[in-house]
């Protein structure tokens, strides 16, 4: 080591992942460094890789419906809906109104959930332990409610095309009444230990910074374009489902502790995105009717010739399905555009120039599923 | 705008582009010269009255005639979309890259070469994105076959 000065040594590469606490899967992050600075971060994906676009050219449109639960599996009833409302779409069903309500509530419940899940992966990358064991609490209740409508836990096969497996468990209502009033104050400790927490905020204001044109150019969608200050929801913009009915906020980052697109932005958009589900929930439960849970279909679903692209807002962005049909009982081609699957390509776009420990709050911020990303 | 304003202003500015245009489709589509392909993307982009500053998704579709290459474009802007596909032979499926019009396009496109065996031309970093860099063949296509092994190991 004698006489050598320190700007003589090369660039370092790290490989970050695959198996690594803080990519939220079996992601690898080639990481190119100078010292702690990442001059260059290359996501390297496709080790959860299970074919499940091919796999639906060989089954019914109806089998199809428990893989989607696998894509992004931490809101698997809104990958449901998005599946079941494009298969709809395509055939042109009309849902039953019932099942329109159960639907939304089911879609803002895993909404929760899931933003439970990001929030507390969050903290724990940053080494705030706490608030993830809570946020666990709080979304085993709405585990719970999924478990008394469908049997599962996780992988929920709860939608059918022209409804809803079943009907709401007797007791139901009641339980989700006792959740929403024990949840909404629950996100003020969240706050408190997390949001406006002195430490939480130097590690993520003004960090990763993703401006809005930049957003829009890789095709980043859900709390992350938001985050950027974009007003965009397509239960507000392009409407499906029944979400005209409700009133709610579309929260976006303004930059209130660093500047706009950060890390913390996309988190908090998140924060507030819980609140504005439980307003949607709380008004779906006073309009639910009664009535018919599925619509009349025959058993195999033969849908017509053509072709038919449809997306929903998912926790983590716009989940869009491509189906072209040929009138057999399996789709010709199916394509999935998952919205984790962009957020993560503007990935190698913000990290240059951070340190490591910074490119672990990214990386966190953007909430990334790598069931959906591999497929 | 409508899909048909959009149409209109394509043939206006490129006019040998369109193939077909389909109005009748749930999701209304146009058909174009892959040739063109860059010319109608940066168009539809730049345009001010079309603005289409997100793209969506690309899929490959193995058809027996020919690989389509579908792109859902899409304006936050002015709340409309639209869908180009092109035709390309399935010997020697080659198109021009959209990557220097949006930069979502990068991830897209690698996944259609990986799965698809489509070549787009002027890619920054054309690699395989899902399958490992070694697997032979494109698993999408209809005819493809599965391998026996893979390094050893029976799949």
């Amino acid at each position: 080591m004698k006489g050598r000065d320190w700007k003589e040594y090369d660039e370092l590469n790290v490989n970050m992942g695959p198996q690594h606490p803080s990519t939220h899967g079996v992601l690898r992050l080639l990481l190119k460094t100078d010292g702690e600075i990442v001059k260059e971060a290359i996501p390297h994906i496709g080790y959860l890789h299970r074919s499940i676009e091919k796999i639906a050219e060989k089954i019914s449109y109806t089998q199809f419906i428990p893989y989607t639960d696998r894509l992004d599996y931490l809101a698997a009833m809104n990958n449901n809906l998005a599946y079941t409302l494009t298969v709809e779409k395509l055939m042109g069903i009309e849902v039953p109104e019932r099942a329109q309500y159960i639907r939304v509530i089911m879609a803002e419940l895993n909404r929760i959930a899931s933003h439970l899940v990001a929030i507390g992966t969050f903290g724990l990358d940053l080494g705030v332990v706490t608030p993830f064991f809570y946020a666990f609490r709080e979304r085993e209740y709405i585990l719970d409610l999924f478990e008394m409508c469908c049997g599962a836990r996780l992988t929920y096969n709860y939608m059918r095309i022209g409804g809803v497996a079943n009907d709401l468990p007797p007791g139901f209502m009641d339980r989700l009444k006792d959740f929403l009033d024990y949840f909404v104050p629950r996100v003020e400790e969240y706050n408190q230990l997390m949001s406006f927490n002195k430490i939480f905020i130097e590690r993520t204001a003004g960090i990763g910074v993703l401006p809005a044109d930049v957003a829009k150019n890789y095709g980043v969608t859900g709390p992350n374009l938001r985050g950027s200050g974009v007003k965009w929801d397509l239960r507000k913009n392009l409407p499906y489902c029944i979400y005209p009915r409700f009133e709610f906020n579309i929260p976006v980052g303004t930059g209130m502790v660093g500047k706009v697109g950060d890390s913390w932005d996309r988190y908090w958009v998140r924060v507030q995105e819980m609140l504005e589900s439980v307003k949607i929930i709380r008004q779906a439960m006073e309009q639910i009717p009664g009535g018919d849970i599925r619509a009349k279909l025959p058993r195999l679903i033969k849908p017509p010739v053509g072709e038919v692209f449809f997306r929903a807002e998912n926790p983590r962005g716009e989940l869009g399905f491509y189906i072209i049909s040929d009138g057999s009982p399996s789709p010709y081609r199916l394509k999935i555009r998952a919205p984790s699957f962009c957020n993560l390509s503007v990935f190698e776009e913000i990290s240059r120039d951070w340190m490591i420990a910074d490119l672990v709050a990214i990386l966190g911020s953007l909430d990334i599923v790598l069931g959906e990303i591999d497929r | 705008m409508e899909f048909s304003r959009i149409v209109d202003l394509i043939r206006e500015k490129i006019p040998q582009a369109i193939i077909e245009v389909n109005e009748k489709a749930i999701d209304p589509f146009v058909k174009i010269r892959p040739d063109h392909l860059n010319a109608v993307a940066r168009l539809l982009k730049g345009e001010e009255e079309i603005g289409m500053d997100m793209l969506l998704s690309i899929s490959g579709v193995d058809y027996p005639e020919s690989i389509t290459v579908v792109y859902h474009i899409f304006s936050i802007k002015n709340n409309h979309s639209l869908v180009l596909k092109v035709d390309l032979p399935r010997d020697n499926p080659k198109v021009d890259t959209v990557e220097n019009v949006w930069k979502a396009a990068n991830w897209h496109e690698r996944e259609t070469y990986d799965l698809f065996g489509v070549v787009f031309e002027g890619h920054p970093d054309l690699r395989r994105i899902l399958l490992p860099d070694d697997w032979e063949g494109h698993p999408l296509r209809k005819d493809y076959k599965y391998p026996p092994t893979y390094h050893g190991l029976t799949l």
